[in-house]
């Protein structure tokens, strides 16, 4: 059994981990309100730029769009949204288990990564490195997303890819996040279809729609990598928080349970030490 | 007379940036200046690196917007989509005039290897905030 000393330290060293621990998760939440509220802010622009392409979409009829046409070859590549840091639970594994189940085959999809994390793994893996970023996901801007958009519009362009995909998490809760593919390029027209039955706008598009509708989808890419930059930093943060909690409750309770040893350890000292002394004053006797 | 006004919205990624009734607005496209007034027929176009000019209770105002794209239509007014729009007060002069130096030096030295329209598109960023930043202070 473990002497007393021995457990001291112990609970100790477990209780100075525990106010990290804590301390983290109070950052997190602070951290989280941020992008929570960073979240709010970029949706009217979002939503907006979808439905201009909606509304072109379905009064112009351009159709034959190179942003809007599938194309014969099978090029993949991936935006992979990662953190930087540890400690944040199952966040990185649970995107990482996502694209491996999807990127297929290996020698067809490339991949961009954003942060450290997705870095180190892909390169592990093996993987096609198109290009990839660090110290974003925690604070990301909107020019962050626009560096990576044109780049990889540009690979789109040049052919060097056939599609393009993003891999994020998405904010459910607090507490619950869940990894997401979404198809950026080229673009389903399915998805614009929502809107039903409005009369045909009076519109006129300045220079002309086919113009316009490859200025906007560039845009509307960008800030859908944006918005899931945002999403995912707010997952990570999410993340970081429950897995930080969890580990403060762990340290509790391995607190109390070293110091039940303790205090049994420290009992069976007091009653060694009696029963000696009976033992030695029945001895003179 | 009683003043005509419309509704004017400039919207950015980072959040709604501008949101009043004007009497007029000025804004540069890729096609050239574009003045709405009241009553303006509805369009689409996309923006420049320019100005942007507000006629609002008889004062103007001017903000340096770098590209995205305005719709004029009837029932909502004005809305514009900038990447980003900032006022004179919020532009960084010593920045921008970083930025521009860095791209005069990217343009002259004309190496194969740097993209020049992505050099002359930071130049007039950076001149824009300039000019904006400098001229346009009202304080």
């Amino acid at each position: 059994m473990a002497t007393m000393r021995e457990i001291k330290q112990r609970i100790r060293s477990v209780n100075s981990t525990k106010q990290i621990t804590k301390a983290m998760n109070l950052v997190s939440a602070a951290k989280l309100q941020k992008a929570r509220g960073k979240l709010e802010e970029v949706r009217p622009y979002f939503n907006e730029t979808k439905h201009i392409i909606s509304t072109i979409l379905k009064y112009s009829e351009v159709l034959q769009h190179p942003y809007l046409t599938p194309r014969e070859g099978n090029k993949k590549a991936y935006i992979v949204l990662t953190s930087d840091r540890g400690l944040c639970g199952g966040y990185n594994a649970n995107v990482f288990k996502e694209v491996l189940a999807q990127a297929k085959p290996q020698d067809q999809v490339s991949i961009i990564s954003v942060g450290r994390k997705g870095k180190d793994f892909f390169q592990k893996q093996q993987y096609h490195l198109l290009a990839q970023y660090q110290a974003i996901s925690e604070d990301p801007t909107y020019m962050d997303a626009a560096k990576i958009g044109e780049l990889a519009i540009k690979m789109y362009q040049e052919g060097t890819i056939d599609e393009l995909h993003l891999v994020y998490t998405s904010f459910l809760s607090t507490i619950q996040q869940a990894p997401i593919i979404l198809p950026l390029l080229p673009l389903e027209p399915s998805i614009f279809k929502e809107e039903t039955q409005e009369k045909a706008p009076l519109m006129r598009y300045e220079p002309n729609p086919e113009e316009v509708l490859g200025y906007i989808i560039p845009k509307y890419v960008n800030s859908l990598i944006y918005g899931g930059l945002v999403e995912a930093s707010a997952s990570e943060q999410g993340a970081r928080m429950t897995a930080m909690d969890t580990a403060t409750e762990n340290a509790s309770t391995m607190i109390d349970h070293l110091t039940l040893q303790y205090n049994r350890a420290r009992q069976a000292a007091i009653t060694q030490e009696l029963s000696e002394i009976v033992g030695g004053a029945e001895a003179l006797q | 007379m009683a003043e005509q006004t419309f509704m004017l919205q400039v919207i950015t990624p980072m959040g709604s940036f501008y949101q009043k009734d004007v009497q007029r607005v000025i804004f540069t496209t890729t096609e050239g200046d574009m003045g709405v007034l009241p009553g303006h027929e509805p369009i689409t176009a996309i923006l420049d690196i320019g100005k942007l000019q507000i006629l609002e209770e008889n004062k103007n105002k001017v903000a340096a917007v770098t590209g995205g794209f305005v719709i004029v239509s009837v029932e909502e007014g004005v809305r514009i989509f900038a990447d980003t729009a900032e006022w004179p007060e919020q532009i960084d002069i010593p920045r921008a005039e970083a930025a521009k130096e860095r791209a005069e030096k990217r343009l002259q030295e004309k190496q194969a290897n740097i993209n020049a329209a992505r050099a002359e598109a930071a130049l007039r960023r950076a001149l824009l905030r300039l000019e904006v930043g400098q001229h346009y202070r009202n304080d």
